[in-house]
């Protein structure tokens, strides 16, 4: 249905009026244009398209956009600042990504875990990461990111 | 001034003051094709460009393409090094047919051995040329002339001049002389393992992908595809989709596509389009492929042979025979095929997801109907290759919509087409039949490899009595009913699938023989450099020699690719339901002098994941020309989850020319994870991917 969706979006409110059982990665890149989140399965399978909603990490491929209204988003646009978030400072030191494809949905999952779990285990990092797909297999690096990333304790900024 | 070979038009982009070196290599030059039917826009002069400018910044303009490779930072680590300037002040621009010099694409592991020296002694030309023009301004012979980046200084006195300076208000144009290089034993930046170019755009979302793109007016394609491979449309009613709002449908002769500004929309319209294709036989499938495939064979070619196999079958004690499957492998990159096109004054720019830019702007040309000079392709930043992104029909099918419609259109693939479109791995059957005498001495060796192609094919053992055949292959000229869809390289082509078999053979020799593999490998080695991974993978692993099954879980693997050694060594447990966990992997690697070793080290780490996978997960199921394979949930890649401890050396050889990483670590993971399931159960599997179904059916 034609409705206007309001939310706020990388801390800014943001409204959009368009069809609310659309899928949020299509209304980020297409209608707001914020080409960060990335298509790679549709079907919730792969984590290119990870945006935080709340405190959640979410497929926005198969979230509708009516799920999200009123709630804020976070998307790797948002992220960081003047300076970069320390996760992405940890990928960036790891070299944690190769084609860069999957490093945003990598990323904002990474930070919905920090935020939850400050000082992740190791097993805690696989279990949240394990649904987050990567080609370029910079598993170990993602790791070893994310490791540096809590241990600095400013993830979650 | 020197321009032979370049037209002005040519020269009218390297506009403004500096220094230009245009620079060409036989050996680049030899990876053209004598004959790419209408590749009119190659221009035979130059591969690459190299300019100073005034404000000292270093430009290179190659025509390759950054998959995730690194090659952006590697190349600007030669430069750097052979130019004396800082890392930071180097800028590599790659993949624009329009600003780049010709190239073939970025596949092969070509990059390092063929490009990065050429680029190397254009910088050292650089180098030269400008410590002359600071002779001549400070009247100092060079001799006492020091460079450091990229300012001249006088030895044991004052006076400096920096690049930029020179060059300032002035062009200079060189063609390429024959200057020495840096001896490997100078080397500052080569060697090190500085930040990636492409990191900061990669973390913050800002790297461009070509379906990142969003000109104005932009509208989003999607193509009507047939339900199989070689199905005939024989009707089709497009009146539904028609009816949404905003909705333009297109029906051009083979091309049938909707489009809609936003492209989820588009997608949705698609899903309107009533269309009646011939049914397509189901046959063959993913079980019977393999039979298929030796009865569609073309006939075999020699690609190696000695001696006399039936004198070798007289000297061995023991014969072992097998035939070794590797089913088909999608390259899956997370990026799926993606296109923009913009049509500008009856030019169009076509931002593609390629690794061979070039080749995709004759086949625009070709398929959209425009005049190659007025092609322009853009291959900024690649969501993975893997040598699935060679052609790009997508890119086609973009600029003949955005010449249709007269608005800029995308064409992103979505994950069921990018299964079905991908050109495979080749299915391939390696069959070996191979002796060995009671010393543990290879006799003959007998292979035909069926499919795979024939890259790498002779064994690299020292055999007496040896013939190995093939028969298809990856590079095209297959009979058309051998493969139900395309098929095309895949990372180390042919590679993966002949060492599996080769070495999966040479583990049941040692087996047959009750010989420790490692010493059953040496034993008919001889090759120095190969000897030397290998020994140096049982020092790191910590190998424990003994007769294969040992029930341990431990298995080895060798191989050669394009002139790099591997060895690699896995430890792995089988679970009852038949999975395998991998819990370590060691690979050790000869590649010459390391540009980058951290950048070799993402490149291994990476193919012992996506080794895994082809190993032990991959699987394309079809029917006939129908790609069953739809999503990422029936086709498994490797994950955080399947992450062993890895291990990666480097065995340090100056004397060898830096060779190219991205391939050579990946080929022996199948034989390698086959070998120490063996070793564990005591059951070698002959087809790849060992998945947990299969492994749990032959354990019963």
């Amino acid at each position: 249905m034609n409705r206007t969706v309001s939310f706020r979006l990388n801390g800014k409110p943001a409204s959009v009026t368009t069809d609310d059982e659309r899928m949020l990665l299509w209304v980020l890149r297409s209608d707001l244009g914020l080409t960060g989140s990335k298509f790679g399965c549709g079907e919730g399978l792969c984590g290119a398209c990870t945006v935080v909603v709340g405190d959640q990490a979410v497929r926005s491929c198969v979230t509708p956009l009516k799920s999200i209204a009123g709630k804020q988003v976070l998307t790797i646009e948002g992220l960081g600042g003047d300076r970069l978030n320390a996760i992405q400072q940890a990928f960036l030191d790891h070299h944690a990504f190769q084609c860069g494809y999957c490093t945003p949905g990598m990323i904002m999952q990474a930070y919905a875990l920090l935020k939850k779990t400050p000082r992740p285990t190791r097993e805690q990092i696989v279990a949240a990461m394990d649904d987050n797909l990567c080609r370029c297999g910079s598993h170990v690096r993602v790791i070893s990111a994310i490791q540096q990333a809590s241990g600095d304790g400013k993830a979650g900024a | 001034m020197d321009n032979q070979g370049f037209s002005r038009r040519e020269f009218a982009r390297f506009t403004g003051a500096g220094l230009f070196v245009f620079f060409h290599a036989g050996l680049v030059r030899a990876q053209e094709p004598a004959r790419l039917p209408g590749r009119v826009s190659a221009p035979s002069d130059f591969n690459a460009f190299l300019k100073i400018g005034e404000d000292g910044r270093v430009q290179c303009l190659v025509g390759k393409v950054e998959l995730g490779q690194g090659a952006m930072t590697s190349l600007a680590q030669v430069l750097a090094e052979e130019l004396d300037v800082a890392f930071d002040s180097v800028d590599v621009v790659m993949g624009d047919t329009d600003l780049c010099p010709y190239d073939m694409g970025t596949f092969g592991s070509m990059t390092t051995p063929l490009l990065a020296p050429v680029v190397r002694r254009a910088a050292a030309e650089v180098r030269a040329v400008l410590l002359a023009m600071a002779s001549d301004r400070l009247t100092i012979p060079v001799e006492r002339l020091r460079v450091k980046n990229g300012v001249i200084t006088v030895a044991d006195a004052g006076g400096s001049v920096s690049y930029g300076r020179l060059v300032e208000g002035r062009r200079i144009e060189k063609h390429l002389a024959d200057i020495p290089v840096k001896p490997v034993t100078e080397f500052k930046v080569i060697g090190q393992s500085p930040h990636r170019k492409d990191a900061l755009d990669k973390v913050t979302g800002k790297a461009r992908f070509a379906g990142d793109q969003s000109p104005s007016g932009l509208l989003h394609a999607r193509v009507l595809r047939p339900p199989a491979h070689g199905a005939r449309r024989r009707s089709v009613d497009t009146s539904a989709a028609e009816k949404i709002p905003g909705v333009r449908v297109v029906n051009d002769g083979d091309l049938v596509a909707v489009l809609h500004e936003r492209p989820d929309v588009a997608a949705a319209a698609l899903e309107k389009i009533n269309a009646d294709f011939e049914p397509q036989p189901a046959t063959p499938d993913n079980r019977t492929i393999f039979d298929h495939i030796l009865k569609t064979a073309p006939p075999v070619r020699t690609v190696g042979q000695g001696g006399d196999l039936a004198e070798g079958e007289k000297l061995a004690a023991e014969i072992v025979e097998h035939s070794y499957w590797h089913g088909y492998g999608a390259h899956a990159p997370i990026e799926t095929h993606s296109a923009t096109a913009v049509v500008e004054d009856g030019k169009v720019t076509v931002w593609a997801s390629t690794q061979a830019p070039f080749m995709v702007k004759d086949q625009v040309a070709r398929g959209a109907g425009f005049a190659p000079a007025q092609v322009r392709i853009i291959s900024r930043y690649v969501g993975g290759g893997f040598g699935g992104k060679t052609m790009a029909e997508q890119a086609v099918d973009a600029a003949r919509l955005a010449k249709l419609t007269g608005r800029p259109v995308q064409v992103v693939w979505n994950r069921a087409d990018e299964f079905s479109h991908d050109p495979f791995r080749p299915a391939a059957v390696i069959k070996v039949r191979a002796g060995i005498n009671k010393a543990g001495k290879i006799t003959m060796w007998d292979a035909q490899i069926i499919g795979a192609g024939e890259r790498e094919g002779r064994p690299f053992y020292a055999i007496p009595h040896h013939r190995t055949v093939s028969a298809g292959g990856w590079q095209g000229g297959n009979p058309p009913n051998m493969h139900p869809f395309d098929v095309g390289p895949w990372r180390a082509p042919s590679v993966n699938s002949i060492t599996f078999g080769r070495e999966s053979h040479i583990d049941a020799l040692a087996a047959k023989g009750a010989f420790d593999p490692v010493e059953f490998r040496l034993n008919n080695l001889t090759d120095a450099r190969m000897r030397r991974v290998l020994e140096t993978a049982a020092k790191h692993f910590g190998w424990k020699p003994g007769t294969t099954p040992s029930g341990r879980g431990v298995g080895v693997a060798c191989g050669v690719y394009s002139g790099a050694c591997n060895a690699t060594m896995a430890e792995i447990a089988v679970a009852k339901t038949g999975r395998v966990e991998v819990k370590r992997v060691t690979v050790v690697l000869d590649v010459g002098v390391v540009l980058n070793p951290d950048g070799l080290r993402q490149q291994t780490e990476g193919a012992v994941m996506m080794g895994m996978g082809y190993a032990l997960l991959e699987e394309v199921r079809f029917q006939g020309g129908k790609v069953l394979t739809r999503n990422f949930d029936d086709y498994q890649l490797a994950r955080f989850s399947s992450l062993p401890k890895i291990e990666v050396v480097f065995v340090d050889n100056p004397q060898t020319a830096a060779l190219g990483g991205g391939e050579p670590p990946i080929i022996c993971m199948g034989a390698a994870l086959a070998n120490a399931v063996h070793d564990a159960t005591g059951k070698r599997m002959l087809e790849l991917p060992m998945t947990a179904e299969k492994l749990k059916a032959t354990l019963v």
